[in-house]
C-alpha cells in the first residue's frame, strides 16, 4: 500500500511539474523578449505584471472550434498533438533533481538512452501532423522536421555519450554521483554540442526553418487550431524544460554546487535549468534564422567532428587518470 | 513440452506472463496490419507500434538496454527515415491502389520462411529457459556490456564491418551518378 502510494504521489509532483514549468518557461519568455525589444510585454491579465497572460491564453485556446480539414487524414491528424506532448512527460520522469534516493520520479538503469529514445519519438507526432493536414506547408514542414531531426540525433547522442564514457555509467543519477567540478572545463565542447543539437531538436530559433512563418507559414502545425495547437504549443515549452534539465544533469553537473548540496541540491537543478532556459529565449531574439542548408552544414561539418573529437579527449583523459 | 511444462509452467501463469503474451498479440496484430493496409503511411505508423511493441517485451524480458536502443534505433531514426522518403514521394492521404507489387504470393513464402528458421533458432537456442524475474537483472547495461564486448566482440565487430561496407557502397552509388550526369557536358 505504502509502495503504491509513494509511486502515485511521484507521479503525480512530476506530471504537476510538468503542467507549471512549460508556463512558468512561456511567460518569462513573454517578458524577457519584451524588456529585450523595449517593450512591456502582457501587463493586464491578472493584474501584476501580466502574470496570467498564459492562463487567459488556455482559456482562449479551450473554447475555440476543433476543425480538423475536409482533405485530412483525421484519426493521425488528431493524434498528432497527443503524440507531440506525451514524450516529454515521460523524460521528465526520469530526470534527478536532487541528491537523495527520492528525488527522481522513477530511476532508469539506461537512463541516458531512454531519455534520448523517448524524446525522438516525440518528432514523429510533427511528421503525423504535417503529413495528415492535406497542404503543402504542412507537408513541407514535415520534410524540414525529418531533415533536422535525422541531422541533428547523431551529434546529440555522440556527446551523450562522451559523459556516459566519463561517468562510467549511462543511469542519470549515477551520472551526478561520479560528476567532479573539473568535468565541466573537460566536457564543455559536448555541452555546448549537446545543447545545440538540443535546440535543432525542438525547432527553436535560429534553429525553427520547420515552422519559418515567413515561408511555410507555421509548417506542420498551420491546419491546427485551439485545444491540439495549445498541445503543441506545449509541447515546445515542455521540450524547452527537458532540455535545459538535461543539459543540467549530464553537463553542469545538476544538484552540485559550491556550497549547501545536502539540503539544497534541488534549487541548484532549478537555478541552473532556468539559467539554461533564459539563454534559449536570448537566442530567440538575438539570432537571425538559419537557412536549410546553413542547417544541415553546422550538423554535419561542425558538430559532428566536435562531438567526435570530445569523444577522443574524454577517452584519452578516462585512459591517462586510471 | 513436457519439460517445459514444469515447474515454472504454463499452467499457472504470472502477471508478466500474461502481460508479454498480451503485448505479443498486440505486436503481431500491428505487424499484421503494416503489411495488410493499403495506405502508405498508415502502414508507418502501425510499423511504429509494432516496434514499440517488440520494445516492451524486451522490456518485460528485463533487457531493459535493448528496449531503449530498439525505440531510440527503429522508431526514432528508421521510421523516421521511412516517413520523410514517403513525404518526398508526395504519399496521398487515404488508399494508394498501386502501392501492390503482384509479389503477394512470393513475399508470403519468404516471410513464413523467414519466420520459420527464426522460431526454429529461437526455440532451438533457448528450449526451457526461464527468466529469474526476482534476482537482479540479467539483461541491465553492464550485464549486456560485459557480455558483448568479453564474448561477442568478434560477431559485434563483424557486423560493424559489414555496416561500414553497407556506408561506403551507398557513397560510391550516389556519386556514380553525379559523375555520369556531369559526364557528357
Amino acid at each position: 500500500m505504502n509502495d503504491a502510494l509513494d509511486v502515485a504521489l511521484r507521479l503525480l509532483v512530476v506530471f504537476a511539474v510538468f503542467l507549471v514549468l512549460p508556463l512558468v518557461v512561456g511567460q518569462t519568455e513573454h517578458k524577457v523578449m519584451a524588456h529585450m525589444q523595449g517593450r512591456l510585454g502582457p501587463m493586464y491579465a491578472g493584474g501584476f505584471h501580466g502574470w496570467a497572460q498564459l492562463v487567459a491564453d488556455g482559456v482562449k485556446f479551450a473554447q475555440k472550434e476543433d476543425v480538423v480539414p475536409a482533405n485530412a487524414d483525421r484519426r493521425v491528424f488528431q493524434l498528432a498533438p497527443a503524440v507531440a506532448l506525451l514524450p516529454y512527460l515521460l523524460v521528465l520522469v526520469a530526470i534527478p533533481i536532487g541528491p537523495s534516493e527520492g528525488a527522481v520520479g522513477q530511476v532508469v538503469d539506461a537512463g541516458i538512452f531512454f531519455v534520448l529514445a523517448v524524446m525522438g519519438v516525440g518528432v514523429l507526432g510533427s511528421l503525423m501532423a504535417g503529413w495528415a493536414s492535406a497542404n503543402k506547408f504542412s507537408l513541407l514542414g514535415g520534410l524540414r522536421t525529418a531533415a533536422q531531426l535525422l541531422a541533428y540525433e547523431l551529434p546529440m547522442l555522440l556527446a551523450a555519450a562522451s559523459v556516459a564514457m566519463a561517468a562510467g555509467t549511462v543511469s542519470l543519477p549515477g551520472i551526478l554521483n561520479a560528476f567532479e567540478w573539473w568535468w565541466l572545463p573537460w566536457q564543455i565542447v559536448g555541452a555546448l554540442v549537446f545543447f545545440v543539437a538540443g535546440l535543432a531538436e525542438l525547432q527553436r530559433p535560429p534553429f525553427d526553418m520547420p515552422v519559418a512563418d515567413s515561408e511555410i507559414i507555421f509548417g506542420a502545425y498551420t491546419e491546427y487550431t485551439g485545444l491540439r495547437f495549445a498541445l503543441f504549443l506545449l509541447a515546445e515549452y515542455a521540450g524547452i524544460v527537458v532540455l535545459c534539465g538535461l543539459t543540467t544533469v549530464l553537463f553542469l553537473g545538476g544538484w552540485h554546487g559550491p556550497f549547501g548540496a545536502d539540503g539544497l541540491g534541488w534549487v541548484w537543478t532549478l537555478l541552473k535549468t532556468a539559467v539554461l532556459a533564459f539563454l534559449v529565449i536570448w537566442l530567440r531574439v538575438s539570432y537571425p534564422r538559419l537557412r536549410e542548408d546553413q542547417l544541415q552544414k553546422l550538423a554535419w561539418t561542425t558538430l559532428v567532428p566536435l562531438a567526435l573529437a570530445q569523444i577522443a579527449l574524454t577517452g584519452i583523459v578516462k585512459v591517462a587518470i586510471q | 513440452m513436457i519439460l517445459a511444462a514444469q515447474s515454472p509452467g504454463f499452467l499457472s501463469p504470472s502477471g508478466v506472463e500474461i502481460a508479454f503474451l498480451l503485448v505479443g498479440l498486440v505486436t503481431l496484430g500491428a505487424a499484421v496490419v503494416t503489411v495488410t493496409t493499403r495506405q502508405l503511411v498508415h502502414a508507418a505508423l502501425w510499423l511504429v507500434v509494432t516496434l514499440g511493441g517488440l520494445a516492451v517485451a524486451y522490456l518485460l524480458l528485463t533487457a531493459e538496454f535493448i528496449a531503449w536502443v530498439q525505440v531510440l534505433i527503429y522508431v526514432g531514426s528508421v521510421v523516421v527515415l521511412l516517413l520523410f522518403g514517403l513525404m518526398l514521394t508526395k504519399a496521398p492521404i487515404g488508399r494508394s491502389p498501386d502501392a501492390d507489387s503482384g509479389n503477394r504470393p512470393v513475399a508470403l513464402v519468404v516471410a513464413l520462411a523467414a519466420a520459420a528458421a527464426l522460431v526454429w533458432v529461437v526455440v532451438d537456442a533457448f528450449r526451457t529457459t526461464w527468466i529469474d524475474l526476482d534476482g537482479p537483472a540479467q539483461g541491465s547495461t553492464k550485464a549486456s556490456g560485459e557480455i558483448l564486448f568479453r564474448y561477442w566482440v568478434l560477431p559485434f565487430e563483424a557486423l560493424s564491418v559489414l555496416l561500414l561496407a553497407a556506408l561506403v557502397g551507398a557513397i560510391v552509388l550516389s556519386r556514380k551518378n553525379t559523375g555520369e550526369k556531369e559526364g557528357p557536358r
